[in-house]
């Protein structure tokens, strides 16, 4: 295992020299005792385990036998499969519709909040709006499928009060679906990242920006929204990891067109009994989440340089 | 700015749409979950009362939940206390890989144990597995509600007992635990209800004894048994309520204790 010995070299050489001579500080000793246990936790759970599938996605399996022989069999596979990549494209494009959905919703609470609500009160509103998050997931997205149904609440509201004829069928057992509720799903997700940034604003820059001719308009777009950039990227990137990964929302109200990668691993492992291809799959998801991450985090990096 | 408030009205009406039909749906006396509506009958309730099989699966997901917040806020205090010392080697990607199922795909996480414990070592899924791969999960949140309660800690009250003859546990125990209970409390409730909820890891890993969210999934499949979940679901929304109110309550006197001004959220 060569590249174990090349990553062990760049490992210890991010350790300076000092501190192999035993010129560690007390309290720095106290600190790598302290952070032992939930080191050594992540490690044997989380480190082992991601290796693992990364080199069972290199192995094959044939009904029961795992065959250990290295091979890129199932990369080849899973790239020349239109349905994986079909299935991962459509993840990704999901996962960013979720995103865009989400965060330009959340954008105007947030704001809201910590603008227009007295400092008494925001907590209160926060803690309003954290609240439907904290109720089962599941039951959530069963009653989105409730709400958005062909005989559901909103189209038999809507119906009630005249505004359609008949039903619309375009909201359940489709992409929609899965975006709307996952929009909801993740909502509290977005909203708090950017409040957070908005909140450190200073007013000040605003005034200024008023007195120096400025109008409301370009006062937000030159002022407001640069400092909270850094809010809006981290919120962006805490609602599109977790949704690739989501397989509740695709399979509850998304119908065949609106399933999802996760949903494929999930069979890979638990239906067609192939752990290689289940792990391939969620190597290759890991890594386009990673890789479009590094990429929106790349096109920011100007707002996310903190001041000078 | 009346066109924002108007907004943030229908915003919290679209937050709440779903939790607002839940109460419905339990106290609604039929056997679908559709309008209109046809009576209200507390016979959900009570076949929640008869259900073993349910019962047994919410059990098993409050000792898991339980077993699960203590684990993880006793990991989680050590992090955060050790985030508070001065720099070791490698402390940064230290709490980099602690901190990391954060921004992982929770069916990684599933997959990759998954892998690991009935491949690799060849072991049975139990109560176990799903209590070992929550931890995992609720550890950075508990270091993240707890790094609040470290941080804001004066360094002079502990040198203080030290200088006063006590030990380095007994100053620990005596003078830095209650000040950072109130953290502890949040963190204990916040890895609590993740538990409590968690479902695609649940998923993979349980084995013969399905957790509550893993034998709601299985009901969702029986439409005839979806009321009784509705009442189920009405009794869990009250009950985070409550246990979510107490946290809050629980870290605006951790604000006061300490003295610092409330900013706002637990996260």
């Amino acid at each position: 295992m060569p590249g174990f010995f090349v990553l062990l070299r760049i490992v210890l050489q991010g350790i300076k020299p000092d501190m192999l001579r035993g010129r560690l500080t007390e309290s720095g000793k106290r600190g790598l005792v302290l952070i032992s246990p939930p080191f050594a936790y992540a490690l044997l759970l989380l480190a082992v385990p991601l290796a693992t599938i990364l080199l069972f996605s290199f192995w094959t399996q044939d009904y029961l036998t795992i065959d250990t022989t290295f091979t890129f069999s199932n990369y080849t596979e899973a790239f020349g499969d239109p349905l994986y990549m079909a299935l991962l494209r459509r993840s990704l494009l999901i996962a960013g519709a979720v995103t865009v959905v989400t965060v330009l919703l959340a954008f105007p609470i947030a704001y809201f909040v910590s603008f227009h609500v007295q400092p008494s009160r925001k907590s209160l509103w926060l803690f309003l709006i954290t609240i439907p998050f904290w109720t089962s997931y599941l039951i959530r997205v069963f009653l989105w499928k409730v709400i958005l149904g062909y005989n559901g609440v909103l189209n038999s509201s809507l119906i009630g009060v005249g505004l359609i004829d008949e039903p619309l069928s375009f909201i359940l057992y489709n992409a929609n679906a899965v975006v709307i509720t996952l929009a909801h799903a993740f909502a509290p997700f977005a909203i708090l990242p950017i409040f957070v940034a908005l909140e450190k604003i200073d007013r000040s820059l605003l005034e200024a920006s008023l007195d120096l001719g400025e109008t409301r308009v370009t006062t937000f777009l030159r002022v407001t929204l640069p400092l909270a950039m850094p809010g809006v990227v981290a919120a962006v990137l805490i609602v599109f990891i977790p949704t690739i990964g989501d397989y509740v929302t695709p399979r509850l109200v998304g119908g065949p067109d609106g399933l999802m990668i996760a949903n494929m691993i999930q069979t890979q492992f638990l239906k067609l009994n192939n752990a290689p291809m289940g792990a391939t799959l969620a190597i290759l998801a890991m890594l386009s989440v990673t890789a479009v991450s590094l990429v929106f985090i790349w096109l920011n990096r100007r707002w996310l340089r903190g001041p000078k | 700015m009346r066109g924002l408030r108007i907004y943030a009205i229908a915003y919290l009406v679209f937050l709440y749409a779903p939790i607002f039909l839940l109460p419905l749906f339990a106290f609604n006396d039929a056997d679908i979950i559709a309008f209109p509506l046809s009576g209200f009958t507390t016979h959900w309730f009570e076949e929640l009362t008869r259900n073993a099989a349910l019962q047994a699966a919410v059990r098993n997901s409050l000792i898991i939940a339980a077993s699960t917040a203590v684990l993880s806020t006793i990991l989680g205090i050590c992090a955060a206390r050790a985030a508070t010392m001065a720099d070791w080697p490698l402390k940064r990607p230290m709490m980099g890989l602690i901190m990391l199922p954060l921004v992982l795909p929770e069916i990684i996480v599933a997959v990759s144990l998954l892998v690991v414990i009935v491949q690799v070592f060849g072991l049975g899924l139990s109560n176990a597995t799903i209590i070992a791969a929550h931890t995992l999960i609720c550890m950075p949140f508990s270091i993240a509600v707890l790094n609040g309660a470290f941080q804001n800690l004066d360094p002079a009250l502990e040198e203080a007992a030290l200088d006063l003859g006590e030990s380095r546990w007994s100053a620990f125990r005596l003078v830095i635990l209650p000040l950072v209970m109130p953290g502890i409390i949040s963190s204990l409730l916040i890895s609590f209800t993740i538990s409590l909820d968690e479902f695609i890891i649940a998923f993979f890993l349980s084995g013969a004894n399905p957790t509550m969210p893993v034998y709601i999934w299985g009901l969702l499949r029986f439409p005839g048994q979806l009321p009784v979940v509705m009442a189920m679901g009405t009794i869990l929304v009250a009950l985070s309520i409550i246990l979510l109110t107490i946290a809050e309550l629980m870290r605006r006197r951790g604000l006061k204790r300490a003295g610092l001004k409330d900013t706002g959220g637990f996260l």
